[in-house]
């Protein structure tokens, strides 16, 4: 298992590269001084300067990116041009927020879809799985902000269960905070894992293994959440990492619908304020979770299927 | 032979279907046989002829969507297939056990060889965690396999398929069952694990005096195995009778076709094998009375209007074919 984490790992250097590449040469491909464009047509030469200072841009590219790297391996990007505190410092504590809705949703989305996928497989085609595919086909087929909003007015103002926005405090507030955003893009995420997950445990079904688990006399419930879903979740596994990269930038109309202070929503401010140092430094995170994500993915892949452990 | 001490299990009429799209495809017809105790009784016959839905069914595993449509399976006595549930699954394993023809695939992959055999035997066996571990390595010391220690840490792909049917097997004789059902048990192996296989399920029936049902579309392996044979051809049973006297004369055209299409061990100078002619049936446009009339060298007009049932004239072996292969 471990030479194999390995070669994915040194597989990955190159798309980090080329990642940090992208992330640094982000502001010298905008058309027109980057200095200029943020300060405005009656910007005086000095101020001009002086931000070219501040960002580096009178360096040479090599020693730019050097610098960049350098910085990134540290998580510091400098100062943000927006606000007035370093980028790292403000990403450091959005990305918390993120990680948390991430985790959160990613959760719940595998308490609604394992349950569900169990009940459509072993009654397939019948009236049990035909509505599951319909409940999930509605919520998966909802844009997220509409469901959102529709959580919100149903749990918040009408039931005045959750709050509506912000992110709350303490652990706990943060906690509740997160529900309704979780569960928008748990239900989001869902549908795809319920319907990976279906096909895989009735792919497995079918299989002589659990016929001969069956042949020895196994209960059939260690069967089907035993040999079953260890099987059907192989899949699923890769489904879902693909799918919660893919995710990360789609939280930022999450965070928008609901005012929580992430990355996502970070991003729309920084874009908005043309804060390059922020933006850079959002899409070598961006860029790199997913890195991660997928890496954890593998991990987990070899875990559960010992024939990848080469 | 109905109802003695030593019959282990009756096996009258048993007629399973599935639905195919011109109505109803019958995998087996009409099956009769018993199987007594420490007997070896063998079920012959091409591919597709319904010998493993026949079998599945003796432990009520019929793969959907075929079902049993008639007959009754009695097992020492009691009938099971209107047994409940609960009842059929507490003799799976137990007292029947079944081991499969891809020894590759009938090992869960993502579990080690330990993992399934202790959760086997814990469950059947009723042992602890610790009791069941120390005699996986027994059953896998008593098959044959060396380091067993080593072998239960192991996954199934880690093994030789050999291997893999010496771990089923020593699955299937944990709770020291009455009866094994063998499907096929040695087509994916090489001819010399074959015959070890073979010789290792004769050595353990020898010892526990179980009996075995064994499958196998090669009339080689099953004559050399069987105490007793049946053929099958579409679903129907068109020989019975003890393994020297089906083999020694056969009384259907599609045994003796069974036999001549076998080749022979020893180089002689007796003729090479001649395979049976013609295509496999389509079970779903079976012509009517003898399935076997198409591919037939004997075949009359009368064939189209026997019913095919075997004459009871002779009640240690009868054919379905009442013209015993003779060209009118
Ligand atoms: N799951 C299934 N769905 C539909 N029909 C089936 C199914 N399984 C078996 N059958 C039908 O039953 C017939 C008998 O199948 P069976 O598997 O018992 O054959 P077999 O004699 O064991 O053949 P083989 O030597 O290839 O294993 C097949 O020809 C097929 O038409
Ligand atoms: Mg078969």
């Amino acid at each position: 298992m471990g030479a194999y984490l390995l070669r994915r790992a040194v597989q990955a250097i190159p798309v980090l590269i080329g990642i940090s590449l992208a992330a640094f040469l982000l502001i010298h491909l905008v058309p027109g001084d980057p200095a200029r464009i943020l300060l405005g047509a009656q910007a005086t030469p000095k101020a001009v300067a002086t931000l070219h200072e501040q960002l580096g841009l009178d360096r040479p590219l090599p020693t730019q990116y050097l610098n960049f790297i350098t910085g990134a391996v540290h998580f510091e990007f400098g100062e943000s041009l927006s606000q007035k505190v370093g980028v790292g410092k403000l990403i450091g504590t959005r990305a918390e927020v993120t990680l948390l809705l991430l985790m959160m949703a990613t959760l719940l989305s595998i308490t609604i879809a394992v349950p569900l996928a169990v009940a459509a497989a072993l009654r397939r085609n019948r009236p049990v799985d035909h509505s599951i595919r319909l409940f999930s086909m509605f919520t998966f087929a909802m844009p997220s902000f509409l469901l959102g909003l529709l959580l919100i007015l149903f749990f918040s103002l009408k039931l005045k269960w959750l709050p509506t926005s912000g992110y709350g405090s303490g652990f706990g507030g943060h906690l509740r905070a997160l529900i309704l955003p979780a569960l928008t893009v748990g239900l989001y995420l869902a549908p795809i894992l319920l319907r990976t997950l279906r096909i895989g445990i009735i792919d497995t079904l079918g299989t002589e293994y659990i016929e001969a688990a069956r042949a020895r006399g196994l209960a059939r419930r260690l069967i089907i959440f035993k040999h079953v879903l260890k099987n059907s979740v192989i899949p699923t596994v890769t489904v879902l990492g693909l799918n919660i990269g893919f995710l990360l930038s789609g939280l930022v109309v999450i965070e928008n619908v609901f005012s929580l202070p992430g990355l996502g929503s970070e991003l729309v401010t920084a874009i908005g304020n043309r804060d390059y140092p922020t933006i850079q430094a959002l899409t070598l995170v961006f860029g790199v979770s997913v890195v991660a994500i997928n890496l954890l993915t593998d991990l987990l892949y070899s875990y559960l299927d010992p024939r990848v452990r080469l | 032979m109905n109802g003695t001490a030593s019959e282990l299990l009756a096996v009258r009429d048993l007629t399973i279907g599935f639905p195919a799209p011109g109505g109803l495809l019958l995998a087996a017809d009409g099956i009769d046989f018993d199987v007594a105790v420490g007997r070896t009784v063998g079920l012959v016959g091409e591919s597709g002829c319904g010998k493993s839905v026949t079998l599945r069914s003796l432990l009520g595993l019929v793969p959907y969507p075929g079902e049993v449509l008639a007959g009754t399976i009695h097992w020492r006595g009691e009938e099971m297939l209107t047994a409940s549930g609960k009842r059929q699954a507490t003799l799976r394993g137990t007292e029947i056990s079944m081991i499969f023809q891809d020894p590759t695939s009938c090992l869960n992959p993502v579990f080690t060889v330990g993992n399934q055999m202790v959760e086997t035997l814990r469950k059947r066996a009723g042992l602890g965690r610790r009791e069941a571990r120390t005699r996986a390595m027994e059953l896998l010391d008593r098959v044959g396999l060396s380091a067993p220690e080593k072998r239960l840490a192991a996954y199934p792909h880690e093994l030789s398929g050999g291997m893999r049917q010496r771990v089923m097997i020593a699955i299937s004789i944990a709770t020291r069952p009455r009866l094994l059902l063998a499907d096929e048990p040695t087509t994916a192996l090489d001819v010399t694990t074959q015959e070890q296989i073979l010789a290792l399920l004769k050595e353990l029936q020898a010892e526990d005096g179980m009996a075995i049902l064994l499958v196998s579309h090669d009339l080689g392996v099953i004559s050399e195995t069987c105490d007793e044979v049946v053929v099958m051809y579409a679903g129907r049973m068109l020989e019975a009778g003890y393994d020297r006297e089906v083999m020694r004369s056969p009384r259907h055209p599609y045994t003796r076709g069974l036999i001549e299409a076998m080749p022979s061990l020893e180089v002689t100078d007796e003729e090479p094998p001649v395979p049976i002619g013609g295509q496999p049936p389509d079970l779903t446009a079976l012509p009517p009375g003898c399935p076997f009339q198409p591919r037939c060298k004997f075949v009359r007009d009368q064939c189209a209007e026997i019913p095919v049932a075997l004459d009871a004239t002779l009640a240690e072996h009868g054919s379905a074919c009442p013209f015993e292969g003779v060209r009118s």
